[in-house]
């Protein structure tokens, strides 16, 4: 193993806390009605979005699913801006009109929060053909589930990405699952890294547990998207602990294997790794997990102080202000 | 008179009527009356049927009490004197169009009964709203309303489709119009399923009888007044035997299905109308001086129901024949009764006729309507004892009077014109023929 | 002035955008080497470029969805669905990205689209090529939808459509690209939010758009030498619907007939008319009538899709139907 810096090890670490102490006070919030409608937790997938996250400057920009907050959070929009979009009042980043699963951030580039799976890859897609034919070396980065392999838009945006050379990372985040369905019952290939390569994309399967694994692949990845090599692939070989959304039963996986999984928990990984090398002590990861635990705290209520949009202004957003009419 | 002709039943077995509603009617030879009721109950057996003649003081219809009892014979044809057309209001119609004069031919009344329709909720499309065979066939295609459960004897179809057979169909434009014009909705109109559309929506409000009289009794006030100031009158009458004219008329009638008979008005005015257009000085108008009209306008005095009395007028009613100057005739009083008659035909009339004889009078004497130039009255057409060849024999007569402007004629042209009437109507057969421009029928 | 085509004019009208702006580019299927399926584009791939006029694969999908990117990029793009009908793949793209995105992101993500689609039937196609969907997106919040009809609206809705922040689709019904008319090269950018009386009258509304305005004017002839009056709006928008030129008219004959090449049942008619009854109903002399395309997949045979599609006795008809003497 290539020597790891402990100060950047400890970011690392640091990031991936945000992200987990964030899910899990999300999770709590929503047993107490806070949050509504559909939740989707990240817990156990941190590395994957970390890794990439960190290879990515402020100027690219991200497609995500419904799982994104964690993507939002490491891409630069501040938790306050999302736990208040989770509470639909409109201080959230998406003016509380969005929800858990369509959080945008335009000052960061992030753009959603898409709830129809595959749904966001053409977007990514264009807004990596948009660059392209301005001249601007930005690289899109498009995040999905495995289950969006099986969906036409998945295949068509390779396509189109691969053929037209557009500087799009594809990061498709393999948590064996689509919601209920594990991934040998929907794909005839369940090799998905052989499947980006059917369309002459470059791809990397990768241990998405470990997160220095990640960011290394990212790295190679990320530089040669930015440099005119077309669009590149990651297979991001992950596990979520919790089940798909705050409403699933999980009757289709064993416990066993959560458990096992668990046991590889990124977080876990990492920490062992930096105490190891003397990068990490009770004391130094006590001071992160208060630090990310002011942050949450922070965060909730800054959230709960929000206001509501008021009911005139419903029909908002239909057509852009402040003409809804000509902008050249 | 002794005896009529049921023209029209205006209502039907099963109907609610109450005192003085109008039910009926009836052709009296000299123009069309309404037969009313004197009591309240529910129409049972209606004994007449439409185009039949019917001697004074033949029961029409049983009237029921409402709910039980026995029947009652009631409604004879009533003496004229005492039925008039200027009556009163009519209660318990909902509109003037029904109380236009609409015939029933024993062929539609048939075939109404075969094929269930209800002819309360039809219009006409026969000349002047009269029913035809083709209407009831039309109404058929329209699938039948369940009887109203108030009304058991009614007739069990009904031309208007989905509604309660009594509910009017109409636009709400036309429910619009009408509640801005202050008039009742018609039962039945030109749409579809016979609903009531803006078209069919009288003109004028039909305003109640005292304040549309109001209104029209000044107007007619200060007409009379202005008249009687600016007019120097003078005044001619004759006696007129009718015996060649009426003959002719009954055995014109006789042939004729009810729908096309002539009224022995018609003839007197079409004998007015030709003797008007070869007497300029009797034809036209005195506007700072004498304007005579080579054309002739026929002004015809027509009382409204509600009270009042215009007279807009027929146009050219020389160049018409017999025929078409009864059309015009009929279609006038009705428009004038339902308030539609159009701006022209108030303004347009070269000389008035005043026709008061089925109100028993002798004889008219009439107030010029400016800027008339002459007033044509007659009377009542009765028997009267008439020497003909030295030989006493009654005869029909009927005495037609003149008001004539002073400055436009004098007493030698009025009594020429007279005279031309009374040659007129003693040859009823040429009279009654379409006239070449201004030739009259009869010989100078 | 000059005498062109509804094609020439929305070709002029692509030329000139593009020329224009360079943000602007056309993207579709066959747009570029084809000239386009219709011969819109034909010769656009010489005059600008592959960047430009870009050929895509058949992914209705993706590309779709690509100008949606692109359009939140910073582009203003043209996108090219060859028909309505094959836009049903693309669907996804069009109602839950470029319709909802604006919404979803709290006014953050401004989609600047311009979707062209051509739409109708008549030329024996049969039932998958023969679709008019612009009603069913007409129920979109989030779009905008405009039907040129005449070829001074093929020239100068484009540009409208493009300096709109928002997406908009553009609907050519196939039978108008031969359409001849006089082009007003100096009219500018029209408006894409009213609708216009083609023709006044008196006695009864006829409402239409896109490729049935030809049938309706036609049967306002007819109906003139049967003494009917008619009034004929040429809708233009169908989303949104020009309420004040559609309502005013309808106050004024007091009848109207709507003529819509799509299906009956929950089409565009249906919403208009119900429109006319909440707006003006104690104006009505009349029911609104419809004529639509008769409830059946297209057919093939000639005769069949005659007798499907709203023709000019057809409207004649509905009129008559309304029960007044004209």
């Amino acid at each position: 193993m290539s020597p790891l810096d402990p100060k950047h090890g400890r970011h690392l670490l640091e990031q991936m806390l945000r992200v987990r102490r964030m899910e899990e006070r999300c999770a709590e919030l929503y047993t107490q009605s806070k949050i509504r409608g559909f939740l989707h937790l990240y817990v156990g997938e941190e590395a994957a979005a970390t890794g990439v996250m960190e290879q990515l400057l402020p100027d690219d920009a991200v497609v995500a699913t419904y799982r994104e907050h964690g993507h939002a959070l490491l891409k630069g929009t501040p938790m306050t801006a999302i736990l208040a979009e989770m509470y639909g009042v409109a201080e959230g980043c998406s003016g509380g009109r969005g929800g858990s699963m369509h959080l945008f951030d335009m000052e960061h580039r992030v753009y959603g929060g898409n709830a129809i799976v595959g749904g966001g890859l053409p977007v990514a897609v264009g807004l990596a053909l948009a660059d392209q034919l301005a001249g601007r070396e930005r690289v899109t980065a498009c995040f999905f589930g495995e289950g969006a392999v099986a969906e036409g838009e998945f295949h068509e945006s390779m396509n189109l990405a691969a053929l037209w050379d557009l500087p799009v990372l594809f990061c498709c985040e393999n948590n064996l699952y689509a919601m209920g369905t594990a991934l040998a019952r929907s794909e005839s290939e369940t090799d998905i890294a052989a499947k980006a390569a059917a369309y002459e994309v470059p791809a990397w399967p990768v241990d998405a547990m470990d997160v220095l694994a990640v960011e290394r692949a990212a790295a190679r990845a990320v530089t040669a998207v930015r440099n005119g090599g077309g669009p590149h692939f990651l297979e991001l070989r992950t596990y979520r602990f919790r089940a798909h959304s705050m409403f699933d039963p999980e009757r289709y996986r064993d416990k066993a294997e959560v458990k096992s999984w668990r046991e590889r928990d990124p977080i876990d990984l990492l920490a062992a790794r930096l105490r190891g090398e003397g990068g990490l002590d009770d004391g130094s990861l006590a001071a992160i997990e208060e630090r990310v635990a002011a942050e949450v705290e922070a965060a909730v209520a800054f959230a709960e102080a929000g206001t509501l949009e008021p009911l005139d202004t419903l029909t908002r957003h239909v057509v852009s202000e402040p003409t809804g009419g000509l902008v050249r | 008179m002794d005896e009529g002709t049921l023209l029209e039943w205006l209502v039907a077995p099963g109907d609610r009527v109450h005192r003085g509603d109008i039910v009926a009617v009836v052709d009296t030879e000299k123009s069309d009356i309404e037969v009313e009721v004197f009591e309240d109950g529910v129409v049972g057996e209606l004994l007449v049927d439409p185009g039949e003649l019917v001697p004074v003081g033949t029961p029409l219809a049983r009237i029921e009490p409402v709910g039980d009892g026995a029947p009652r014979a009631s409604g004879p044809a009533p003496e004229p004197a005492v039925v008039t057309p200027a009556q009163g209001p009519p209660r318990g119609l909902p509109t003037t169009e029904r109380t236009a004069g609409r015939i029933l031919s024993p062929v539609v009344r048939h075939l109404a009964e075969e094929l269930h329709v209800d002819l309360r909720h039809l219009a006409g499309t026969g000349t002047g709203g009269v029913i035809t065979r083709h209407d009831v066939e039309a109404a058929v295609e329209v699938p039948p309303a369940p009887p109203a459960p108030s009304d058991p004897t009614s007739v069990p179809a009904s031309a208007t489709v989905l509604a309660a057979p009594d509910r009017i169909r109409s636009s709400p434009y036309a429910r619009r119009l009408a509640r801005e014009r202050g008039v009742e909705l018609l039962v039945s109109g030109s749409g579809p399923g016979r609903a009531v559309l803006a078209a069919d929506v009288p003109d004028a409000p039909a305003a109640p009888p005292t304040e549309r009289a109001g209104g029209m009794r000044e107007a007619i006030a200060r007409s009379m007044a202005r008249s009687k100031r600016e007019i120097p009158h003078y005044y001619l009458q004759t006696t007129v035997d009718l015996e060649a004219s009426m003959q002719w008329l009954r055995a014109q009638n006789d042939t004729r299905p009810v729908v096309e008979r002539v009224l022995p008005a018609a003839l007197l005015l079409k004998a007015t109308a030709n003797a008007a257009a070869r007497h300029p000085g009797l034809n036209g108008r005195w506007e700072d001086g004498h304007l005579p009209s080579s054309d002739v306008h026929l002004g015809v005095a027509i009382s409204l129901r509600g009270g009042g009395l215009v007279a807009p007028g027929i146009a050219d009613a020389d160049l018409l024949s017999l025929d078409e100057l009864m059309a015009a005739l009929r279609d006038l009083t009705q428009r004038a009764r339902a308030g539609r008659v159009r701006q022209r035909e108030w303004t347009d009339p070269t000389i008035t006729v005043t026709n008061l004889g089925d109100l028993g009078v002798d004889a008219v004497w009439g107030v010029i309507n400016p800027p008339q130039l002459a007033m044509v009255g007659f009377g009542a057409v009765h028997d009267a004892v008439v020497a003909v060849d030295g030989v006493p024999l009654v005869r029909p007569v009927v005495v037609a009077s003149l008001a004539a402007d002073h400055r436009a004629s004098d007493g030698v042209e009025g009594a020429g014109f007279l005279a031309r009437i009374a040659d007129l109507l003693q040859d009823p057969v040429a009279l009654a023929r379409p006239a070449d421009a201004h030739t009259g029928g009869a010989t100078p | 002035m000059s005498t062109t085509t509804y094609r020439e004019a929305m070709r002029d009208a692509l030329r000139a955008a593009l020329r224009d702006d360079d943000r602007v580019f056309l993207m579709g299927e066959d747009v570029g080497a084809y000239g386009g399926c219709f011969g819109v584009s034909l010769g656009l791939l010489e005059e600008f470029g592959p960047e430009r006029v870009r050929d895509t694969p058949l992914s209705e999908a993706a590309f779709v969805g690509a100008g949606i990117g692109a359009a939140l990029g910073g582009m203003r793009p043209i996108v090219e669905i060859m028909t309505v009908n094959f836009s049903l793949l693309a669907l996804d793209q069009i109602m839950n990205n470029a319709a909802t995105l604006l919404h979803m992101s709290g006014g953050q993500c401004n989609v600047p689209i311009v979707i062209r689609m051509t739409t109708g039937a008549g030329r024996q196609l049969a039932a998958q090529h023969s679709h008019s969907l612009e009603g069913w997106y007409a129920h979109i919040p989030g779009l905008r939808v405009i039907v040129p009809a005449t070829v001074d609206d093929a020239r100068w809705m484009l540009q409208t459509a493009l300096d709109d922040p928002d997406p908009v689709l553009l609907f050519e019904h196939g039978g108008l690209y031969g359409l001849k008319g006089e082009l007003r090269d100096d009219l500018g950018p029209v408006d894409i939010d009213r609708a216009v009386v083609r023709r006044s009258g008196t006695d009864v509304t006829l409402i239409t758009y896109g490729g049935t305005l030809g049938t309706v004017l036609a049967a306002a002839d007819e109906l003139a030498a049967g003494g009917i009056d008619a009034e004929v709006v040429d809708l233009r928008t169908l989303r949104p619907l020009d309420d004040e030129t559609i309502l005013g008219s309808v106050a004024r004959t007091h009848r109207a007939v709507v003529v819509d090449e799509g299906w009956r049942s929950g089409s565009i008619s249906a919403e208009i008319s119900a429109r006319i009854t909440e707006g003006v109903f104690y104006d009505l002399d009349a029911p609104v009538g419809r004529v639509c395309s008769a409830e059946v997949p297209m057919p093939y045979a000639r005769h069949l899709e005659e007798a499907a599609l709203p023709g000019v006795g057809d409207v004649i008809r509905a009129v008559e139907e309304l029960g007044f003497r004209g």
